[in-house]
Protein backbone atom coordinates (compact mmCIF):
# COMPACT_ATOMS: atom_id res chain seq x y z
CA UNK A 1 0.00 0.00 0.00
CA UNK A 2 1.19 3.29 -1.56
CA UNK A 3 2.29 5.61 1.89
CA UNK A 4 -0.30 8.35 2.96
CA UNK A 5 -0.59 11.75 1.82
CA UNK A 6 -0.36 15.00 3.72
CA UNK A 7 -3.10 17.10 3.43
CA UNK A 8 -3.28 20.38 4.97
CA UNK A 9 -7.06 21.94 3.98
CA UNK A 10 -7.92 25.42 6.06
CA UNK A 11 -10.94 27.29 5.77
CA UNK A 12 -11.41 31.45 5.48
CA UNK A 13 -14.76 33.07 4.53
CA UNK A 14 -16.02 29.42 2.85
CA UNK A 15 -13.39 28.97 0.78
CA UNK A 16 -11.26 26.36 1.25
CA UNK A 17 -7.75 26.29 0.47
CA UNK A 18 -5.93 22.46 0.05
CA UNK A 19 -2.61 21.61 0.24
CA UNK A 20 -1.61 17.98 -0.73
CA UNK A 21 1.93 16.26 -0.67
CA UNK A 22 2.08 12.80 -1.85
CA UNK A 23 4.47 10.26 -1.67
CA UNK A 24 5.55 8.50 -5.29
CA UNK A 25 8.40 8.38 -7.49
CA UNK A 26 6.76 9.88 -10.95
CA UNK A 27 9.10 7.77 -12.55
CA UNK A 28 9.17 9.07 -16.03
CA UNK A 29 10.69 5.76 -18.15
CA UNK A 30 12.90 8.12 -19.30
CA UNK A 31 15.79 7.05 -16.77
CA UNK A 32 18.42 4.14 -16.95
CA UNK A 33 19.53 2.46 -14.05
CA UNK A 34 23.11 2.22 -13.16
CA UNK A 35 23.85 -1.25 -15.10
CA UNK A 36 22.05 0.78 -18.35
CA UNK A 37 18.50 -0.18 -18.03
CA UNK A 38 15.54 1.84 -18.71
CA UNK A 39 13.06 2.16 -15.65
CA UNK A 40 9.83 1.73 -16.45
CA UNK A 41 7.50 4.73 -16.48
CA UNK A 42 5.72 5.22 -12.75
CA UNK A 43 3.48 8.42 -12.50
CA UNK A 44 0.24 9.30 -11.28
CA UNK A 45 -2.58 9.75 -13.80
CA UNK A 46 -5.57 10.79 -12.31
CA UNK A 47 -6.11 13.31 -9.20
CA UNK A 48 -9.99 13.52 -7.87
CA UNK A 49 -10.83 15.58 -5.05
CA UNK A 50 -14.42 15.67 -3.44
CA UNK A 51 -16.25 17.75 -0.67
CA UNK A 52 -18.68 15.91 0.94
CA UNK A 53 -19.59 13.66 -2.02
CA UNK A 54 -18.99 15.99 -4.91
CA UNK A 55 -16.17 16.34 -6.73
CA UNK A 56 -14.23 20.07 -6.57
CA UNK A 57 -11.12 19.52 -8.54
CA UNK A 58 -9.45 17.07 -10.66
CA UNK A 59 -6.58 16.61 -12.80
CA UNK A 60 -4.75 14.27 -15.19
CA UNK A 61 -0.77 13.85 -14.71
CA UNK A 62 2.09 12.99 -16.97
CA UNK A 63 5.49 11.88 -15.72
CA UNK A 64 6.57 15.40 -15.76
CA UNK A 65 4.78 16.38 -12.44
CA UNK A 66 7.30 16.06 -9.84
CA UNK A 67 8.72 13.32 -7.14
CA UNK A 68 6.49 13.44 -4.28
CA UNK A 69 3.95 15.61 -6.37
CA UNK A 70 2.77 18.84 -4.28
CA UNK A 71 -0.86 20.13 -5.24
CA UNK A 72 -2.43 23.38 -4.14
CA UNK A 73 -6.59 24.32 -5.33
CA UNK A 74 -8.97 26.24 -3.50
CA UNK A 75 -13.04 25.95 -3.93
CA UNK A 76 -15.86 27.71 -2.44
CA UNK A 77 -18.86 26.95 -0.67
CA UNK A 78 -16.77 25.15 2.73
CA UNK A 79 -17.83 25.06 5.76
CA UNK A 80 -15.14 23.99 9.06
CA UNK A 81 -15.85 20.14 9.91
CA UNK A 82 -16.57 19.76 6.17
CA UNK A 83 -14.97 16.81 4.68
CA UNK A 84 -11.94 16.76 1.59
CA UNK A 85 -11.53 13.37 0.40
CA UNK A 86 -8.43 12.68 -2.42
CA UNK A 87 -7.81 9.63 -4.24
CA UNK A 88 -4.82 9.37 -6.93
CA UNK A 89 -4.09 6.40 -9.36
CA UNK A 90 -0.94 5.62 -10.91
CA UNK A 91 -0.64 4.30 -14.38
CA UNK A 92 0.18 0.67 -12.62
CA UNK A 93 -3.50 0.81 -11.46
CA UNK A 94 -1.98 1.22 -7.18
CA UNK A 95 -4.50 3.85 -5.59
CA UNK A 96 -4.37 5.80 -2.79
CA UNK A 97 -7.24 8.08 -1.19
CA UNK A 98 -7.05 10.26 2.17
CA UNK A 99 -9.21 12.43 3.88
CA UNK A 100 -9.02 15.79 5.76
CA UNK A 101 -11.73 17.84 7.73
CA UNK A 102 -11.39 21.36 7.00
CA UNK A 103 -10.57 23.66 9.94
CA UNK B 1 -48.64 2.01 -22.98
CA UNK B 2 -45.29 0.17 -24.80
CA UNK B 3 -43.73 -2.35 -22.28
CA UNK B 4 -42.30 -4.36 -25.26
CA UNK B 5 -40.85 -1.19 -26.56
CA UNK B 6 -39.03 0.21 -23.35
CA UNK B 7 -37.68 -3.59 -22.33
CA UNK B 8 -36.20 -3.65 -25.80
CA UNK B 9 -34.40 -0.09 -25.11
CA UNK B 10 -33.42 -1.46 -21.66
CA UNK B 11 -31.71 -4.32 -23.12
CA UNK B 12 -30.50 -2.72 -26.11
CA UNK B 13 -28.58 -0.39 -23.73
CA UNK B 14 -27.60 -2.37 -21.18
CA UNK B 15 -26.01 -4.95 -23.96
CA UNK B 16 -24.36 -1.37 -25.31
CA UNK B 17 -22.37 -0.56 -21.98
CA UNK B 18 -21.68 -4.08 -21.88
CA UNK B 19 -19.92 -3.76 -25.37
CA UNK B 20 -18.35 -0.65 -24.38
CA UNK B 21 -16.69 -2.75 -21.12
CA UNK B 22 -15.77 -5.81 -23.22
CA UNK B 23 -13.93 -3.69 -25.56
CA UNK B 24 -11.48 -1.94 -23.09
CA UNK B 25 -8.71 -4.24 -22.79
CA UNK B 26 -7.98 -4.36 -26.44
CA UNK B 27 -7.32 -0.40 -26.26
CA UNK B 28 -5.84 -0.27 -23.09
CA UNK B 29 -1.97 -1.23 -23.96
CA UNK B 30 0.85 0.30 -22.07
CA UNK B 31 0.89 2.82 -20.23
CA UNK B 32 -3.14 3.49 -20.41
CA UNK B 33 -3.09 0.08 -18.83
CA UNK B 34 -3.60 1.51 -15.08
CA UNK B 35 -5.84 4.00 -16.30
CA UNK B 36 -8.39 1.22 -17.89
CA UNK B 37 -7.77 -0.89 -15.18
CA UNK B 38 -8.72 1.86 -12.72
CA UNK B 39 -11.36 3.43 -14.68
CA UNK B 40 -9.83 6.92 -14.75
CA UNK B 41 -10.21 9.89 -17.07
CA UNK B 42 -6.62 10.03 -18.50
CA UNK B 43 -6.45 11.53 -22.21
CA UNK B 44 -3.54 9.19 -23.91
CA UNK B 45 -3.55 10.72 -27.49
CA UNK B 46 -2.12 14.40 -25.53
CA UNK B 47 -0.01 13.31 -22.97
CA UNK B 48 2.36 10.87 -25.35
CA UNK B 49 2.46 14.01 -28.26
CA UNK B 50 5.49 14.77 -28.79
CA UNK B 51 4.94 18.51 -30.42
CA UNK B 52 2.66 21.00 -28.49
CA UNK B 53 0.30 20.95 -31.68
CA UNK B 54 0.00 17.53 -31.53
CA UNK B 55 -0.62 17.73 -28.14
CA UNK B 56 -3.24 20.95 -28.31
CA UNK B 57 -5.05 19.03 -31.41
CA UNK B 58 -5.45 15.93 -28.88
CA UNK B 59 -6.79 18.02 -26.40
CA UNK B 60 -9.61 19.67 -28.92
CA UNK B 61 -7.98 22.97 -28.55
CA UNK B 62 -7.00 23.59 -32.28
CA UNK B 63 -4.92 27.33 -32.12
CA UNK B 64 -5.82 29.02 -29.06
CA UNK B 65 -5.70 32.66 -29.08
CA UNK B 66 -2.90 34.58 -27.27
CA UNK B 67 -3.86 36.01 -23.56
CA UNK B 68 -2.47 38.05 -21.14
CA UNK B 69 -5.03 37.21 -18.58
CA UNK B 70 -3.37 34.64 -16.89
CA UNK B 71 -1.22 35.30 -13.53
CA UNK B 72 2.09 32.97 -12.98
CA UNK B 73 1.70 33.92 -9.27
CA UNK B 74 4.88 32.35 -7.65
CA UNK B 75 6.78 30.58 -10.52
CA UNK B 76 10.12 31.41 -10.64
CA UNK B 77 11.68 32.79 -13.76
CA UNK B 78 15.00 31.42 -13.22
CA UNK B 79 14.51 27.49 -11.45
CA UNK B 80 17.65 26.58 -10.00
CA UNK B 81 16.72 22.69 -9.64
CA UNK B 82 15.03 20.98 -13.06
CA UNK B 83 13.33 18.79 -11.13
CA UNK B 84 11.28 20.27 -8.87
CA UNK B 85 10.22 23.59 -10.70
CA UNK B 86 7.46 25.57 -8.69
CA UNK B 87 4.40 26.10 -11.42
CA UNK B 88 1.47 28.54 -9.94
CA UNK B 89 -1.35 29.28 -12.57
CA UNK B 90 -4.67 31.34 -11.82
CA UNK B 91 -6.92 32.44 -15.11
CA UNK B 92 -8.92 35.49 -14.99
CA UNK B 93 -10.85 34.76 -18.17
CA UNK B 94 -14.40 34.27 -17.25
CA UNK B 95 -15.33 30.70 -17.51
CA UNK B 96 -12.58 29.06 -17.12
CA UNK B 97 -13.00 25.55 -16.61
CA UNK B 98 -9.73 23.51 -17.15
CA UNK B 99 -5.90 24.52 -17.29
CA UNK B 100 -2.83 22.45 -19.00
CA UNK B 101 0.63 23.21 -18.41
CA UNK B 102 2.75 22.23 -21.59
CA UNK B 103 6.55 22.22 -21.40
CA UNK B 104 8.28 22.22 -25.02
CA UNK B 105 11.57 21.37 -24.56
CA UNK B 106 10.55 17.75 -22.05
CA UNK B 107 10.39 14.97 -24.21
CA UNK B 108 5.98 14.82 -23.42
CA UNK B 109 4.95 18.28 -24.05
CA UNK B 110 1.77 17.98 -21.56
CA UNK B 111 3.02 17.87 -18.62
CA UNK B 112 -0.66 18.41 -16.44
CA UNK B 113 -4.47 18.71 -17.23
CA UNK B 114 -6.36 20.27 -14.14
CA UNK B 115 -10.18 20.54 -14.27
CA UNK B 116 -12.17 23.63 -12.33
CA UNK B 117 -15.80 22.70 -11.91
CA UNK B 118 -18.24 25.36 -10.79
CA UNK B 119 -17.26 26.73 -7.42
CA UNK B 120 -13.65 25.96 -7.98
CA UNK B 121 -11.37 28.63 -7.81
CA UNK B 122 -9.45 28.23 -11.92
CA UNK B 123 -5.91 28.43 -9.71
CA UNK B 124 -3.33 25.46 -9.15
CA UNK B 125 0.16 25.79 -7.92
CA UNK B 126 2.14 22.50 -8.27
CA UNK B 127 5.71 21.00 -9.09
CA UNK B 128 7.34 19.88 -12.29
CA UNK B 129 10.27 18.24 -14.41
CA UNK B 130 12.28 20.34 -16.65
CA UNK B 131 14.86 18.72 -19.10
CA UNK B 132 16.41 22.11 -19.71
CA UNK B 133 15.29 25.87 -19.90
CA UNK B 134 12.33 26.18 -22.23
CA UNK B 135 8.76 27.76 -22.80
CA UNK B 136 6.02 26.78 -20.36
CA UNK B 137 2.32 27.37 -22.18
CA UNK B 138 -0.61 27.21 -19.84
CA UNK B 139 -3.20 26.59 -21.94
CA UNK B 140 -7.32 27.79 -20.41
CA UNK B 141 -10.41 26.22 -21.71
CA UNK B 142 -13.88 27.94 -20.93
CA UNK B 143 -17.40 26.54 -20.30
CA UNK B 144 -18.45 27.46 -24.13
CA UNK B 145 -14.87 25.68 -25.51
CA UNK B 146 -12.74 28.42 -26.21
CA UNK B 147 -8.96 28.23 -25.73
CA UNK B 148 -6.24 30.63 -24.77
CA UNK B 149 -2.71 30.05 -23.94
CA UNK B 150 -0.50 31.77 -21.86
CA UNK B 151 3.37 31.65 -22.32
CA UNK B 152 6.34 32.24 -20.09
CA UNK B 153 9.91 31.52 -20.03
CA UNK B 154 11.76 29.46 -17.49
CA UNK B 155 15.54 29.43 -17.53
CA UNK B 156 16.56 25.90 -15.87
CA UNK B 157 19.66 26.51 -14.28
CA UNK B 158 20.11 22.50 -13.39
CA UNK B 159 18.26 19.92 -15.85
CA UNK B 160 15.52 17.85 -14.10
CA UNK B 161 16.45 14.11 -15.98
CA UNK B 162 19.03 13.20 -13.49
CA UNK B 163 20.82 11.79 -16.02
Amino acid sequence: MPDPMRIRATIQDSQATVRVLMSHEMETGQRKDSAGNVVPAHFIQSVVASHNGRQVFRAEWGPAVSKNPYLQFQFGGAKAGDKVQITWVDNKGETRTDEVVLR
Amino acid sequence: MRPAGVSRRTVLEALGSLAAVAAMPRHAFGQTAGAAAAGIQWNAAAFNAQTVDEALKALGAGTPAPTTEVSWGSTPQIAENGAVVPISVSSKIPGTDAIAIFIEKNPNKLAANFYFPEGTAPALSTRVKMSESSLVHALVKTKDNKYFLATREIKVTLGGCGG
